[in-house]
């Protein structure tokens, strides 16, 4: 098994740099893609059955000691979010691939491999057993993400990933100062040590080190008020670029301070963290509510419902815990869907902006489909994953009765309807402008490949919703585990 | 941590934020690299005292500086090099859209804000 953990960061990177070199010949870099990506699936459904079963996977890279050396450590949580990120990041690539033959897509001869090179990154983040590999991983795909978001060289580009790349440089040097401070105080940066060291600490240096790095993964989290690069930076990427960071970047963010702050035991940055998760809802759903351009609108969105995360995080109590992991599951694939049919409006339009689109729904009677489920699903209307994953959310917030982030968080779904109705009401009823009424049918087979990835993803966050008993039951487990760290400690260490 | 390193750290981050604050893309540049030198001398302080040279071996295990501390530098300066480079390529590239490298306004906050302004007008 641990072999397998290993291939999971190694395969990617492979292919990225084979890509990188494979100059023209474009089959060779889908099959590079769509296969490491497959395969980096699989392993990763394999490993969620063995953890689930036989507990914790844990890699010695280099067989050092796990104070000196790098650990890879699969655990339940890292092993269920992983297989979700997977999936997604091959379903989009499925769908660069398609949107590349309709030449509306990215510079494939970039894309693909960055994308191997961000997979890898995702990966590592997701595993790693120490902050300094987190700093790395975090670089991996921070990396990555500028020079997918700035590579056409466009000028919005430009100008958003200047606020992009200055805000997340200055997050990761104060992760180094961070490190710095925790490795001075504890001699370690090894998480199952510090899990145990932390705690020992003084209060004001636990609390400085707790807060610091609240601000370090809260900025890459995109919370209220480090999220003002998010919502300039998104739209102006290519669909799919936008639809991989949308789903997965700021979520890594999210698990991340889940880890950590769960792990050390900052349950004292509780109330803290559960204001600034209220103000994330509110700010992140007003920002949607002002925007008229169907992208904008959805990365506004982002921002609202990590405040649910960080809602289930600021509890500390075992059911907000299993909450926050259930509600990132649940949010990864239906954030990527609706992205991608932004793009999809996008292509078909020529524009995501409100005022020129409408009556869509009459000739695009399947793009209705595929935007108003996970719309429903993101404003937890039940049956879908959004209901429930809230559901688990508030059930959680009753139970501590913490009733002021329970009314916030059901008014704010109110309001995230509101403004999923908006673009319903401005995409796909009314007549829309006159010239761009007449029905354009160049099915591709792009277009097919398109439709049919945002098709399966949109499956996958319905398969969620339909198979919650068992997924619940296992955010349960995985959030018992970072509770009580004695488990995840002694398979590090021993 | 010496009060010298402790300076040095402080003195590297005041010029270094002052820089970020710039609008001007290679101001912040210079920024960023001062404030990831105040990184690396941040880490090393955090190995404690200075001592003999680590892993060759030619010295007893308890004089050592501690290695970890100077292997996370290492790595961090090599992170922040490549990332200077990539903004050096992002300031030239505005530059030869805009003619200089200044960080523009974000034109879709400008608007809201003018809409906002024009509504305050009416009432």
């Amino acid at each position: 098994m641990t072999s397998l953990v290993g291939l999971l960061v190694v395969v990617p990177m492979l292919a990225a740099a084979i890509g990188f070199v494979a100059g023209e010949r474009q089959w060779v870099r889908d099959i590079l893609t769509v296969g490491s990506l497959a395969g980096a699936t699989a392993i990763a459904g394999i490993l969620l059955a063995y953890v689930e079963s036989e507990g914790t996977v844990v890699l010695r890279v280099g067989d050092w000691d796990p104070e000196l050396g790098i650990v890879l450590v699969v655990d339940l949580m890292a092993a269920l979010v992983l297989l979700v990120a997977m999936a997604t990041i091959l379903v989009v690539q499925l769908f660069a691939i398609g949107q590349r033959r309709t030449a509306w897509g990215a510079d494939p001869q970039l894309s693909g491999p960055l994308l191997l090179v961000l997979t890898s990154g995702v990966v590592l983040a997701f595993l790693t057993g120490d902050l300094f590999t987190l700093f790395v991983a975090f670089e991996l795909i921070l990396v990555s993400s500028y020079v997918l978001l700035t590579h056409q060289g466009r000028r919005g580009q430009i100008r958003s990933g200047m606020t992009y790349v200055a805000m997340n440089l200055f997050a990761s040097t104060l992760f180094l100062v961070g490190l710095a401070v925790v490795y001075a105080s504890t001699g370690t940066v090894n998480l199952a040590l510090l899990a145990e060291r932390i705690p020992e600490l003084d209060d004001p240096l636990r609390w400085g080190i707790g807060l610091w790095f609240l601000v370090v993964f809260g900025t890459k989290a995109a919370i209220f008020p480090l999220f003002s690069w998010l919502p300039d930076s998104y739209p102006t990427a290519p669909t799919t670029i936008t639809a991989v960071f949308a789903g997965l970047l700021t979520k890594i963010g999210v698990y991340v301070l889940i880890r950590f702050h769960v792990l050390t035991g900052m349950d004292d940055l509780g109330p803290l963290i559960l204001t600034l998760a209220a103000l994330t809802m509110v700010i992140g759903v007003a920002g949607a509510l002002a925007q008229d351009d169907v992208k904008r609108i959805l990365s506004f969105h982002i921002i609202s419902q990590i405040g649910y995360m960080l809602m289930g995080l600021g509890l500390f109590t075992l059911a907000g815990i299993a909450g926050a992991i259930v509600f990132l599951v649940h949010h990864i694939p239906v954030k990527t869907v609706l992205f991608l049919v932004g793009g999809l409006i996008e292509e078909r339009e020529g524009t995501s902006a409100l005022d020129k689109i409408g009556g869509l729904a009459q000739r695009q009677p399947l793009l209705a489909v595929l935007f108003a489920l996970p719309a429903l699903s993101l404003a937890g209307i039940p049956p879908f994953s959004g209901f429930v994953a809230k559901l688990a959310l508030v059930d959680a917030g009753i139970e501590k009765v913490v009733v002021p982030i329970v009314v916030i968080a059901l008014a704010n779904s109110v309001l995230t309807l509101v403004s999923m109705v908006k673009i319903w009401t401005g995409v796909f009823w009314g007549s829309g402008d006159d010239e761009s009424a007449t029905p354009i049918r160049i099915l591709r087979p792009g277009h097919r490949l398109m439709v049919g990835a945002t098709a399966v993803a949109l499956v996958a966050s319905l398969a969620i919703a339909a198979s919650f008993g068992p997924l619940w039951d296992l955010g349960e487990r995985a959030a018992a585990d970072l509770l009580d760290p004695s488990a995840y400690i002694e398979a590090v260490v021993s | 941590m010496s009060v010298t390193l402790a300076l040095v750290v402080g003195g590297l981050t005041s010029v270094g934020v002052y820089l970020i604050t710039s609008r001007s893309l290679t101001r912040m540049l210079l920024g960023f690299a001062l404030l990831g030198h105040a990184a690396v001398v941040a880490l090393l302080a955090a190995g404690g005292e200075a001592g003999e040279r680590p892993i060759s071996g030619d010295a007893p295990v308890d004089e050592l500086s501690d290695p970890l501390p100077q292997a996370f530098a290492l790595t961090a300066i090599v992170i922040s090099f490549g990332l200077t480079l990539f903004l050096l390529a992002l300031a030239r590239r505005q530059a030869q859209l805009t003619g200089d490298d200044l960080v523009e306004d974000d034109l879709e906050d400008r608007r809201i804000a003018l809409e906002t302004e024009a509504e305050g007008d009416d009432a």
